[in-house]
């Protein structure tokens, strides 16, 4: 080993430093900065969807446009699910915080609960609009609505599972480990949908029907 | 039961292709032959296929990249003998579908999977190294990554085999690639090869900029990172933005093809012109994401081999950061010829120009790191000066498009052709070249062979010049692109000395394969013991080459700029004595299961197999389960190990 003179500049710092090896805590900051990144890119994948939508929801060919099709005291309860369900998110995050796991545990699945409804109202609006021959392949508006609402559909979906993973491994293994982590991450998920939601409902349903 | 695939799906009455399919059956079987005869299944598994550290990921990213390149560069010495023949009453060898088969699949490899795994691999070997990192910050995401991208590759290849690849060119505009005009499974092919590759290329933008920003040795500044680490940030950046776009705008094709949408149909209301727009907002920050590591592995070879700090540091980054954003302002440019009007073509023209500036700030910069430093002519100072020359000529012609007026007689002909293969060929290639010929050594413990190398480069420079000067010409005596047969005998001689340049370029294919072999043969003569073969700058060169798995034994401490090279000026300590337990992640087959699953998934889609496709979802969910229910995912390497691997060494 070499010994350093005053005034050299070495890339070994002359004592140990702190610096140690990325503990859990590092890790997981890593892991939701990358989560929040993965996000963005999902904003970018629905800000496209938003963008086709914009430009082809005049090109009803003849079929129906949106006045003729969406019902809005239908569509507001099932945003209603959807944001009930961010708030008991919200519940569930503040039960994390105290390390109740029993609590939880009862949030997501009251979550659980109103996210099933939301995607359960969204598939019955669905299969009502193909039933009646309305379906994506009616008209490129029909095109862009099925698949914007869809994509967020898929991610509700998606998040659904996720949460009943999540159930199973609080309710095995309790809050330590992992689960601190990805339920922050899946908290982010949830809440992201919301937002695109209240996106969609806006730009599609209100904008569609007024 | 097996959807659409049924024994017709094979060509057996093309001979071309039969033979095509049964040399790379042989190549496989040969690869496959030699590795159990030498009995290294064992040693391929652990070291290589089931790796997380970023160095193997690397080489692996790399070698992927130059087997697509063999095979892109047949597509492409097949089109130039092909119009070398086919004037007059001559057809040439290839018919129309064959030959729109080759164009397509010749873009769709060069782009994604030859450049695409070369810079994503070199970014894989440096960036951590370069940072001071132990690894990247998700390394078990970095191999799905890593796998995606293959199965991807294995797509377009088994398209070969089994059914057609696109015949709508590599961009694959609708209507043509719409479900009337293209029934075959070629469009399916382009379409869930690239979405697959895609996701692996997103991850990858995600696990790097993590890295970049939060991976960094605790004492390096953003302005303290090499300015390799910046333009790799930048592309991440990019990726970040505009891969999604790119996922999005194939789903909506997909839709198109599999549900009888109508986003970019001419009927129902669809808009074909909506998907060129959608394509090139990913597309055009697609060749910065190409074109910015290159420009990155310029700047580290040029101020090594000056023996100088890089000129112009600060402004190398602003002008990296301006062209990251202004990257995404001009992709109307690809098709002026859409008619948005002269206001909209001019404000694109604009910024297509404002982009030469950040441009020439960097040529400037490179120039006077050269001025007055003892310039080594290297093998990688030579591609790097070779680019400067070429790339410089190929930016000009790009400004020259960028006039919308011009830009309506020079659309979609040989002249655009001419430009973008001499920005591509002679900044993202040459850049990629003189980055393996750079790194080499450190990732693989020994050097290139230094003349067979330089034989290399003067083949690509003259062939390049010698292919493609005569396609400027073609362009503007009025031949448009994708043509298989022609009538014009003034285009004839420009021609034959395009598919010369073709022949020249291979004989420099044949000395970088030559000069890997002989590089391997003589390994122990050129062996780099110190680990700074090149007298480097940077702390990848402070670390032994091959680096140890955890990279450094003690995280280096970077107080400025080029922090190995100040630390060897005034004599200190550049590797650590005093050993700790080091955090490292464990080797994981899933994300090789990850990346099988997606290409039995993407083959299902393909062939309308639904029950494979629904299986193989499920076995990509089942992988993540499990590794995602395995607490035993990394492990402490014992300081006394630590020790015993670096004395090794020294």
């Amino acid at each position: 080993m070499s010994v350093d003179l005053p005034g050299q500049y070495s890339l070994i710092a002359p004592r140990p430093v702190a610096h140690g090896h990325h503990d859990g805590s590092a890790a997981d900051g890593d892991a939701l900065f990358g989560f929040w990144i993965y996000i963005m890119t999902d904003c970018v994948l629905f800000a496209c969807l938003f963008a086709t939508f914009a430009v082809l929801r005049h090109n009803v060919a003849d079929g129906p446009t949106g006045r003729d099709i969406f019902d809005l005291p239908y569509v507001i309860t099932e945003t209603f699910c959807l944001l009930i369900s961010s708030v008991t998110y919200g519940f569930a995050s503040l039960a994390l915080y105290r390390n109740a796991s029993r609590q939880v545990l009862s949030w997501l699945a009251v979550t659980f609960l109103f996210g099933f409804v939301f995607i359960t109202m969204e598939v019955t609006e669905f299969h009502h609009l193909v039933t009646v021959g309305f379906g994506p392949a009616r008209s490129a508006f029909l095109s862009g609505f099925f698949t914007l609402v869809g994509t967020h559909g898929l991610h509700v979906t998606l998040g659904l599972v996720w949460m009943a993973v999540m159930m199973v491994q609080v309710a095995r293994g309790g809050l330590g480990g992992s689960a601190r982590r990805r339920l922050s991450n899946l908290g982010v998920f949830w809440h992201f949908l919301d937002i695109v939601w209240i996106c969609v409902f806006t730009i599609v349903y209100l904008m569609g029907t007024v | 039961m097996l959807g659409k695939l049924s024994l017709s799906a094979i060509p057996f009455d093309q001979p071309i292709i039969m033979g095509a399919v049964a040399f790379m059956a042989l190549s496989g079987a040969a690869i496959v032959g030699g590795v159990t005869y030498a009995g290294k299944w064992k040693w391929l598994w652990t070291e290589y296929l089931t790796s997380v550290d970023h160095k193997k990921i690397g080489i692996m990213y790399i070698l992927v990249a130059l087997i697509m390149l063999l095979r892109g560069f047949v597509d492409a010495v097949m089109m130039r003998t092909q119009l070398a023949l086919s004037y007059g009453s001559n057809q040439g060898y290839l018919p129309p579908h064959h030959y729109d088969q080759v164009f397509s699949a010749h873009g769709v490899i060069m782009i994604f999977f030859v450049a695409m795994p070369f810079v994503i691999g070199l970014m894989n070997i440096v960036v951590p190294l370069q940072i001071g990192a132990r690894d990247v910050a998700f390394p078990f995401m970095n191999s799905v990554s890593l796998w995606l991208t293959i199965s991807g590759a294995a797509l377009v290849n088994l398209s070969l085999f089994l059914g057609v690849f696109a015949m709508t060119g590599w961009t694959a505009y609708p209507p043509l690639s719409e479900l009337t005009y293209s029934p075959d499974v070629g469009v399916d092919y382009y379409i869930w090869a690239l979405q697959i590759a895609g996701v692996g290329s997103l991850l990858t933008g995600i696990n790097f900029f993590v890295t970049i920003i939060k991976k960094r040795a605790p004492s390096m500044k953003m302005m303290h990172m090499p300015i390799f680490c910046w333009t790799a940030l930048c592309t991440n950046i990019l990726i970040l933005g505009a891969f999604p776009i790119l996922t999005a705008t194939l789903a909506m094709l997909a839709l198109d093809r599999y549900v009888g949408t109508h986003f970019f149909t001419n009927t129902a209301g669809g808009e074909p012109m909506l998907y060129v727009n959608l394509f090139w907002a990913w597309g055009h920050p697609e060749v910065y994401i190409l074109i910015l590591p290159a420009f990155g592995v310029f700047s580290e070879v040029t101020a090594t081999f000056s023996g100088k700090r890089l000129f112009g540091y600060t402004s190398m980054v602003w002008a990296t950061m301006a062209i990251t954003v202004l990257s995404y302002m001009v992709w109307l440019h690809h098709f002026f010829t859409m008619g948005a009007g002269a206001d909209v073509n001019t404000a694109f023209g604009i910024a297509t120009m404002v982009i030469a500036v950040p441009t020439g700030v960097k040529i400037f910069n490179w120039l006077f790191t050269m001025y007055r430093g003892r310039v080594r002519f290297t093998t990688p100072m030579m591609w790097t000066i070779g680019f400067l020359v070429t790339f410089t000529i190929g930016g000009m012609s790009g400004v020259l498009m960028s006039v919308p007026g011009a830009d309506f007689l020079l659309h979609n002909s040989l002249f655009l052709i001419a430009h973008f293969h001499n920005v591509i060929i002679g900044g993202v290639l040459f850049g990629s070249f003189a980055g393996l010929a750079y790194w080499f050594p450190k990732a693989t413990g020994f050097t290139l062979d230094e003349r067979i190398g330089k034989a290399a480069f003067w083949c690509w420079l003259v062939g390049f010049y010698v292919a493609f000067m005569p396609l400027y010409v073609l362009g503007f005596m009025g031949m448009t692109r994708r043509l298989n047969h022609y009538d014009n005998p003034d285009w004839r001689p420009w021609l034959v000395l395009a598919a010369v340049g073709t022949a020249i370029i291979a004989l420099g294919i044949f000395f970088q394969l030559l000069q890997i072999v002989v590089s391997i043969r003589d390994r122990e003569k050129n062996r780099d013991l110190t680990g700074d073969p090149w007298n480097g700058r940077s702390l990848e060169w402070a670390t032994t080459s091959p680096p140890p798995f955890y990279n450094f034994a003690e995280i280096p401490v970077v107080t400025g700029r080029d922090a190995f090279a100040t630390a060897k000026e005034q004599g200190g300590s550049t590797r650590g004595a005093a050993f700790h337990d080091i955090h490292m992640p464990r080797n994981t087959a899933a994300g090789l299961f990850v990346g099988g699953f997606s290409l039995v998934l993407g083959f299902a889609l393909i062939w309308h197999i639904w029950w494979m496709a629904v299986a193989a979802g499920l076995g990509i969910f089942v992988t993540l389960l499990l590794r995602a229910a395995d607490g035993n995912t990394d492990y402490y390497v014992p300081a006394a190990v630590v020790a015993q691997i670096e004395q090794g060494h020294s």
